[in-house]
């Protein structure tokens, strides 16, 4: 019986990531429009977007690799599964005992691996740039994510996410620098990774300055809406992360009955609205940084979890 | 233990974080903003530590800190910079990377040495007196790394903020001396501030840099 309900809620949480995120990228942008007091696309234009996107013809480079058309669903795929395992309404998801922290880490690098290969797949000069400098920032973004991970670990005594959540809704901790330090490090990587303002504009294609579109430039139709669509499925899962890691409340327990899930939903969508209200704001308020720049961003981020994961080593009370 | 050290935790790591913030910070505006902020955390820091020790004369401490370093000092700075016109200059420091990874290890430094040295003591002392000797520690890493003379100053006003967070964690210090040495910062500050414009007079910039001729043991 349990077996069935873990089961509906792992699919419930599939279905449910898999229909917000669209929704999550259209709210940040209508709120940087109203920011801007500019009118702004509807909420639902993201899905106006992928429907075109998927009655057009695929347009693929003469000189495409089976790789080429590979790519995209490759991409999708391992960007759902990681967001499959992150605990968005309720923990004890079926497939959250399969694979930890790690493993959506090493799911999200090899995401990243094939889009930078598909960059570099055509030949085109755009698709270089834009690999090379995801390559920059990745070589950045993941060990500082690595750092925040073994904080966490170092706390919560796991690198399960659900048991990092369940620790941290046992108050045992308190507050701590360390967590602190963590926080602000996964913010800023969440930032690098999702290409959004200081370290990259998702909504310009300015040749100069574009990493994340100047690697998918080649690809259309039924291909670029996976990519879009795995892009939002990406900045949906880091939000989710941030919640499920440092605000945990509201999240269904184990053995939960209905009341609790339809409680944990709302709690969800509360914690995805402050969210994107959050980014709006800071992406109105900052200038985009020179590439150049972005290494010592991310070092910064990877300080800051350093710093963190050797508070927490040298004295167990930090 | 419980919630009102955790909130005292808090507010003494914020410090060492907004001194990592400030070493970050290559833009002289920013900078002086970086500065407040700190300010405004130690003064809160030593409220709750009034609050906490139900000291009264720590309130004047906070008072004394939040009308100096939060407004007084920051916004004379930035009028001075206004004035030498040097607000939109960016400092080449020794690189930022590797002034943050030699903060760190002055961070890892402190802990291990004030976690050796205060092992008997109350655990809330234990833990400012690491993070202000870590504030201290950083503040001095800054004035070694900026060339800007302004860079200096406000690495010095923020080696202050660590001495009155070591003050006040260890319960006692009168406030004869917190309200001397908050003097002598202001004055130090009226003289450095002197300093700055007949440097300036003299070498045209506040790079000290230029001052490095007149060492007398080049040749």
């Amino acid at each position: 019986m349990s077996a069935i309900r873990d089961l509906a809620v792992q699919g419930m949480q599939m279905a449910l990531v898999l229909l917000l995120a669209p929704l999550l990228t259209g709210f940040v942008r209508k709120v940087k429009a109203r920011l801007l007091r500019r009118q702004g696309p509807p909420l639902i234009q993201p899905y106006r977007d992928l429907l075109r996107l998927l009655h057009k013809e695929a347009v693929v480079a003469v000189n495409a690799s089976w790789l080429f058309r590979a790519v995209p669903y490759l991409v999708f795929a391992a960007t759902w599964v990681a967001a499959a395992l992150v605990p968005t309404f309720a923990t004890g998801l079926l497939f959250s005992w399969s694979a930890d922290l790690i493993a959506i880490v090493a799911l999200l690098g090899s995401a990243r691996f094939f889009l930078a290969l598909a960059g570099m797949d055509i030949g085109t000069s755009f698709g270089g740039i834009g690999s090379s400098r995801e390559a920059m920032i990745a070589s950045l973004a993941e060990p500082a994510m690595m750092m925040v991970i073994f904080s966490l670990a170092l706390i919560a005594g796991s690198t399960q996410l659900s048991a990092i959540a369940a620790y941290m809704l046992s108050l045992q901790e308190g507050l701590r620098v360390t967590l602190g330090l963590a926080l602000i490090a996964l913010v800023m990587v969440a930032i690098a990774e999702n290409a959004r303002i200081p370290v990259d504009n998702p909504a310009t294609h300015l040749e100069l300055t574009m990493v994340h579109e100047a690697m998918v430039l080649e690809y259309s139709g039924r291909h670029l809406a996976l990519i879009e669509l795995a892009a939002s499925l990406k900045l949906l899962l880091y939000v989710s992360l941030i919640g499920c890691l440092f605000v945990p409340w509201g999240l269904a327990p184990v053995e939960g009955t209905v009341p609790d899930y339809i409680f944990g939903i709302l709690a969800y969508a509360a914690k995805l609205f402050a969210g994107g209200l959050a980014l709006g704001i800071f992406e109105i308020s900052i200038a985009k940084m020179r590439v150049f720049r972005v290494p010592a961003f991310l070092g910064a981020a990877l300080m800051l979890g350093l710093l963190g994961a050797l508070l927490r080593f040298v004295s167990g009370s930090f | 233990m419980g919630l009102a050290f955790d909130i005292a935790h808090m507010l003494a790591g914020g410090l060492v974080l907004v001194s990592f913030m400030m070493i970050y910070q290559d833009r002289l505006p920013a900078l002086i903003n970086t500065f407040t902020l700190q300010a405004i955390l130690l003064s809160a820091s030593v409220a709750w530590q009034a609050n906490l020790q139900s000291a009264p004369e720590l309130y004047v401490t906070a008072m004394i800190a939040l009308l100096f370093k939060g407004m007084i000092i920051p916004i004379s700075l930035r009028r001075m910079i206004v004035r030498l016109g040097i607000h939109r200059e960016i400092e080449n420091v020794v690189g930022i990377g590797v002034t943050m990874l030699f903060g760190m290890g002055l961070v890892a430094l402190s802990m291990v040495v004030m976690l050796r040295v205060t092992a008997m003591a109350d655990p809330l002392a234990r833990e400012d007196l690491a993070f202000a000797l870590s504030v201290i520690l950083l503040g001095l890493l800054m004035m070694v790394t900026r060339r800007n003379a302004v860079g200096q100053v406000i690495g010095f006003m923020s080696l202050e903020n660590g001495l009155i967070l070591a003050a006040t964690g260890a319960k006692g210090m009168p406030l004869v001396v917190e309200i001397s040495v908050a003097f002598s910062v202001l004055i130090a500050f009226i003289v450095i501030g002197i300093f700055l414009f007949r440097i300036r007079e003299r070498f045209d910039t506040v790079d000290v840099r230029a001052l490095d001729r007149f060492r007398g043991d080049r040749r």
